[in-house]
């Protein structure tokens, strides 16, 4: 029997109990009731007390919605989703908004505590907790922390310590109230309410998220990270995030996200909106864990989200990490719009999948300003049954003069019931620009995993070595410690199937 | 009379109709299998043509086609010059003018058998998923059938589409059979004048061992819409070994559905598409391994000058049950002008674990240093381009084992290069 | 043969070459010398032609042709050879064919009459051997899976083939062991003669040793700063060059 095939069988025995994530958090909820229509819209605004201009928005964006159909062309299966069975605001019962953390529900910080996400202001980050050798929290380097549950912010960390950069770090629904000229200016200037059905549905109902504002030459002092979870039942999450690096700054932005185990799917629908200006610099990294579903591929998270980053200035660059090992559904394709000239994009991800799961990822690269460059990193492992698809467009507009793309995109496939998609789209209009595609497909092969197990390697372990080595020019780009996480998740996420 | 309808999808429905009403008319006269025949118009009555949102057809839009308005073709003789462009090889000649067969034109085939006068329809064929193929198979008047007995060798036969620009539309349906061991090269050639419409479908049944080469040039007239579908099915030990040059029409549009149904089957499919003025051509590839230890290749080669736009869309499906697979794509492109434009999409759909397949995309200009590398040796600039457009093609060219198909398809880029491949604009 | 003064370019704006004069009279052969970034380089650039440099001032003439004026092609008719530091990989172009294509090119420009494929294989052959190169190596593509020592002598040989008023060596020393660096050095040599010119780039007297120089120019800072006898390139040896441009040190 082929190694292989041996470790696929052994493993499969054992039970898929690998998301530790999944415990749900009992707490008094305020929902909206099921469905969407526009009193449920009118809801979630006068809850957020908003100003009107922003509930005609929304309403605008609902009535888009209302006429678009969801799109097919992914390859990705679902039954068809009940718009009209999900709760479109949920949110922990609280008096007005909590004034420091003392205010903030223990239950909420407890669970804050077990998912490993640090809300006393501390120097700690998400998922190094236990990691040995770990240097003292104050050798560490500070993360800012906006958590989001279910619907809302329930707390921001570090805002005193950013504010004195002159940064701005909230919940973009305080954004609404404290700075609304430029939530005004920037809401949908970068995915506007009509660009896609989900990127609408958002728009209508989106509750709550981050928002960031660097003014010009400020290089932001510490990570900003927010962390998501989704606990109530069937309820959608629907949040926004706004990033605007004003000319010459510099800010570094990490995601994470968990869910609890539950038999039903539920959405997430996320929009995200990056702008620099000249000589900016945005690093937005992701460690997706929602939810995947269970080995039968019952439950987990319909993950479709709308990523985009406008670089408006010359030498500006937005660079997207993303590490997808969640979720029953990806369908995300986190882009640049290169119009500034000599402006930088960059496109790194690593997408697993196993069991049921489906992820439909990649990138959009639009080329416009002259001398623009962009490179894309894509790494995709498919294990168990599941399917893991690249989607990817590189455009060069005619303007766009010595433009330059280089692609990679390389998939991996562990066990012969998953399938590996590769869907480039590549399309010059330019004679000076230039562009490399390669992709490769393969498994992991029998010599190499010999090589670790003579060596000493438990197979599993060789697994998971050649995994993170064949994704390792993703990982290098997360911030340090979100890659010691995005090691041991990759790791665990084969658990339940290869190793 | 109602208002001409406007839009896109307006334009194809039209068209769609204007074809099924031809088709209506002269069915009673139609050679061949009436009953295939009333499937596919029910098809296209239904479906009409391939619009703008269909995936497939993303990067060539068909309305210009289906703006343009075509008669049914008629008895018609080629010019001496149109005859002057076939390729002087030793071959069985089979020629089809304006669609049609002509005999006096054509040579008589020893050893295996050539059956014309009616649409050699096939079973490969799947009209109800290709549009273009369900019109072909409604309107289509006559065609070859080849057939080559097991273990024989049918030598070279040269099938030539010779248009004479009579501005009249034409569907011919060729279907080959290959039984085991047998081998056949087939040298296909288009070529025309003016403005008409050639909707070519070609099936191949390779059976067991046995080996199909074929050679295509299509050369039409500037007026000209080729649109043609090949289906290849390759059985256990055969090989499917096609090389495209595709000097282009006004639209242009080669699809190629290529499936290895058998172990050890293979597929070859080259091609160097060559373009200038505001033409446009697609070259599409479906390749499916549906068996163990097969194989595929595919270099697609890609020369833009003018306004021209090139599509190149390349698909390598492997089935669960096809380890062993090795497939490779590499698609090129040299941008020579300022208004061209290339399109790309190649993609790989991967069910089985244990395979080898890679593809890689390129888009670019000449290499400034290797331009200055021959100049500075003394080669002026215009022979350094051309040397190496040349070379750019040769990774392409170089595996056609038909020495005078070869020679053949060198000339015509040649004669295509000194025409105005090296117009700048 | 060479005549240049006060010959000033620029890349992007930022100038290399500061005022170089220098004269290489038909015969000899003459070697510059210069540190890491003195303009070495681009100095065999801009007397072949290469785009996207910038002539600022100055003049060089090439038996008496201002070959400023002249596209990369017609200096290389007139005469002009350059060893390319790092020779061009040209895939998909066989070796012989291209060099035929060069010499015939050449000798249509010059009025000559063109081999045909048989002469020149014979020609190509015969150097070939002189220059220690299997044959095979004119049957591959250009520089393609070439070893850095094979590039050098394909340059060489076409050196060899095209027979140059003046030959132009940008650092063919580079990356060759001792074997390659004295085939490179016979080739060059067998050439040296009353019509050769040879204007040797290098950044180490070791070349020196092989090619013995009729002078050495020292440049710096875009400038020859100094010149002199075969001697020199021995003083430099010792000395380093701190000792002739004290602000390189």
């Amino acid at each position: 029997m082929p190694a292989v095939a041996e470790t696929l069988d052994t493993v499969q025995a054992a039970t898929e109990g690998g998301y530790k994530w999944g415990f749900s958090t009992d707490i008094e909820m305020e929902m909206a009731p099921k469905g969407l229509n526009e009193d449920i819209i009118r809801l979630i605004s006068a809850r957020k007390n908003e100003p009107q201009w922003l509930l005609d928005w929304r309403l605008a964006a609902y009535a888009v919605w209302l006429k678009m159909t969801e799109p097919e062309w992914a390859m990705l299966n679902h039954p068809p989703i009940d718009y009209q069975d999900l709760h479109y605001y949920a949110a922990p019962k609280k008096k007005a908004g909590p004034k420091s953390l003392d205010e903030v529900d223990p239950e909420l910080l407890r669970t804050y505590e077990k998912l490993g996400i640090p809300l006393r202001e501390r120097a700690i980050l998400a998922g190094v907790e236990g990691a040995d050798g770990a240097p003292a929290d104050g050798d560490r380097p500070q993360v800012a922390m906006d958590a989001v549950f279910d619907s809302v912010s329930v707390a921001t960390t570090f805002k005193s310590t950013l504010a004195k950069a002159g940064v701005i770090f909230c919940p973009i629904s305080e954004a609404v109230q404290e700075h609304p000229e430029l939530v005004r200016k920037y809401l949908g200037s970068v995915v506007p309410t009509n660009d896609n059905y989900f990127a609408a549905l958002n728009s209508a109902v989106f509750t709550d998220g981050s928002f960031v504002y660097i003014p010009k030459g400020v290089r932001c002092p510490m990570e900003l990270s927010t962390y998501f979870r989704i606990n109530a039942r069937n309820t959608g999450q629907f949040e926004r995030t706004l990033i605007i690096a004003e000319e010459g700054s510099f800010v570094s932005y990490l995601e994470g996200c968990t869910a609890p185990q539950r038999d039903e799917n539920q959405l997430h629908a996320a929009v995200v909106e990056l702008v620099a200006f000249d000589d900016a610099q945005i690093k937005y990294s992701t460690v997706q864990n929602w939810y995947p579903g269970d080995s039968e591929g019952k439950g987990g998270i319909y993950n479709f989200v709308t990523k985009r980053g406008h670089c408006r200035g010359a030498r500006s660059k937005i660079s997207w990490t993303q590490v997808e090992t969640g979720s029953a559904i990806t369908w995300k394709y986190p882009s640049c719009v290169l119009q500034g000239d000599d402006s930088v994009g960059e496109f790194y991800s690593v997408a697993l999948t196993n069991n049921y799961q489906q992820a439909d990822t990649g990138t959009k690269m639009i080329h416009i300003g002259k001398r623009t460059k962009s490179t894309i990193v894509s790494k995709g492992i498919s294990a168990g049954h599941s399917n893991n698809t690249y989607r990817g467009l590189v455009r060069i507009d005619r303007r766009a003069d010595g433009a330059r793309n280089f692609t990679q995109c390389d998939s991996l496939l562990i066990g012969d019931q998953c399938g590996a998609h590769t869907v480039p789209y590549i399309e010059s209009r330019n004679p000076t620009a230039k562009l490399e595609h390669e992709a490769t497909t393969s498994k992991i092969a029998e010599d190499q995993l010999f090589y670790c197990r003579q060596r000493g390697l438990s197979e599993e372990d060789a697994v998971g070595l050649i995994v993170n080595g064949f994704c390792k020019d993703v990982l290098k780009e997360l911030p340090m410690e979100f890659a010691v996480e995005a090691q041991k998740l990759l790791a665990i996420s084969l658990e339940g199937s290869v190793g | 009379m109602s208002i001409a309808p406007s839009g896109p999808l307006a334009a194809l429905k039209a068209a769609a109709d204007a074809y099924v009403a031809d088709y209506q008319a002269r069915k009673t006269t139609l050679p061949g299998d009436s009953h295939v025949r009333a499937e596919s118009a029910a098809l296209v009555a239904a479906n009409g043509l391939p619009g703008p949102r269909e995936e497939a057809w993303r990067y060539t839009p068909l309305r210009p086609f289906a703006e343009a308005q075509f008669k049914p073709t008629a008895k018609a003789e080629p010019s001496a010059a149109l005859l002057a462009r076939l390729p002087q090889v030793e071959a069985t000649r089979l020629v089809f003018v304006d669609g049609r067969f002509h005999s006096e034109l054509s040579g008589v085939p020893a050893g295996f058998r050539v059956t014309t006068g009616e649409p050699a329809y096939g079973t490969l064929a799947r009209p109800a998923a290709e549009k273009l193929v369900a019109l072909n198979t409604m309107l289509a008047e006559d065609g070859a059938a080849i057939h080559v007995p097991a273990n024989t060798d049918a030598g070279t036969v040269l099938l030539a589409s010779l248009a004479t620009g009579a501005a009249v539309g034409f569907h011919p349906r060729h279907h080959i059979v290959l039984e085991p061991g047998a081998k056949l090269t087939l040298l296909d050639v288009t070529i025309g004048e003016g403005e008409y419409l050639n909707n070519p479908v070609l099936t191949f049944e390779v059976a067991a061992g046995a080996t199909v080469t074929h050679l295509r040039t299509q050369d039409e007239g500037a007026g000209a819409f080729h649109l043609s579908t090949v289906y290849a099915e390759v059985a256990e030990g055969g090989t499917y070994d096609s090389f495209a040059l595709i000097l282009g029409a006004k639209l242009a549009r080669m699809e190629v559905h290529a499936r290895l149904a058998g172990p050890n089957a293979a597929a070859h499919l080259n091609a160097a598409q060559l373009l200038g003025a505001s033409q446009h051509a697609d070259f599409t590839t479906i390749v499916r391994h549906d068996a163990p230890n097969t194989a595929s290749r595919q270099t697609v080669k890609n020369v833009l000058t003018g306004r021209s736009r090139g599509v190149f869309q390349g698909k390598i499906e492997v089935a669960r049950i096809a380890q062993k697979t090795d497939g490779y794509q590499m698609n090129q492109a040299l941008l020579l002008s300022a208004n061209a434009e290339m399109d790309s999409k190649p993609q790989l759909e991967i069910y089985a674990d244990d395979v080898k397949c890679s593809h890689g995309a390129t888009v670019g200009a000449l290499d400034a240093d290797q331009l200055f590398y021959l100049r500075s040796r003394g080669v002026p600039e215009a022979e350094a381009r051309a040397i190496l457009v040349r070379a750019f093609l040769s990774e392409a060219l170089d595996p056609i084992s038909h020495e005078g198909a070869r020679a053949a398809m060198e000339a015509a880029i040649a004669a295509w290069w000194a025409k105005g491949g090296t117009v700048q604009t | 043969m060479l005549q240049i003064n006060g010959l000033k370019a620029s890349i992007d704006g930022k100038s290399i070459l500061n005022g170089i004069d220098l004269t290489v009279p038909q015969g000899e052969v003459h070697a510059i010398m210069g540190p890491n970034g003195s303009g070495k380089s681009t100095l065999s650039y801009v007397l072949s032609g290469r785009e996207g440099y910038e002539v600022d001032g100055g003049t060089a003439t090439f038996g008496g042709q201002d070959i400023l004026a002249m596209e990369p092609e017609e200096r290389a008719a007139a005469g002009l050879f350059l060893a390319f530091q790092y020779p061009v990989e040209l895939p998909g172009v066989n070796n012989a064919n291209f060099l035929r294509t060069a010499l015939n090119a050449q000798r249509r420009a010059r009025g000559e009459a063109e081999l045909d494929a048989v002469q020149f294989l014979k020609l190509a052959r015969a150097e070939a051997k002189r220059l220690s190169m299997p044959d095979d190596m004119l049957k591959r593509n250009v520089n393609v899976g070439f070893s850095g020592g094979e590039k050098k002598r394909n340059e060489v040989l076409q050196m060899a083939l095209l027979r140059p008023k003046l030959a132009i060596l940008d650092e063919t020393d580079s990356g060759l062991d001792i074997d390659a660096l004295k085939i490179v050095a016979d080739g060059v040599n067998a050439l040296r003669g009353p019509t050769f010119s040879a204007l040797v780039i290098t950044h180490y007297q070791r070349l020196l040793d092989h090619i013995v120089p009729d002078r050495v120019h020292i440049l710096a800072q875009g400038r020859i700063v100094k010149s002199g006898g075969p001697e020199l390139a021995h003083a430099l040896e010792a000395g380093g060059y701190a000792a002739f441009v004290p602000e390189a040190a």
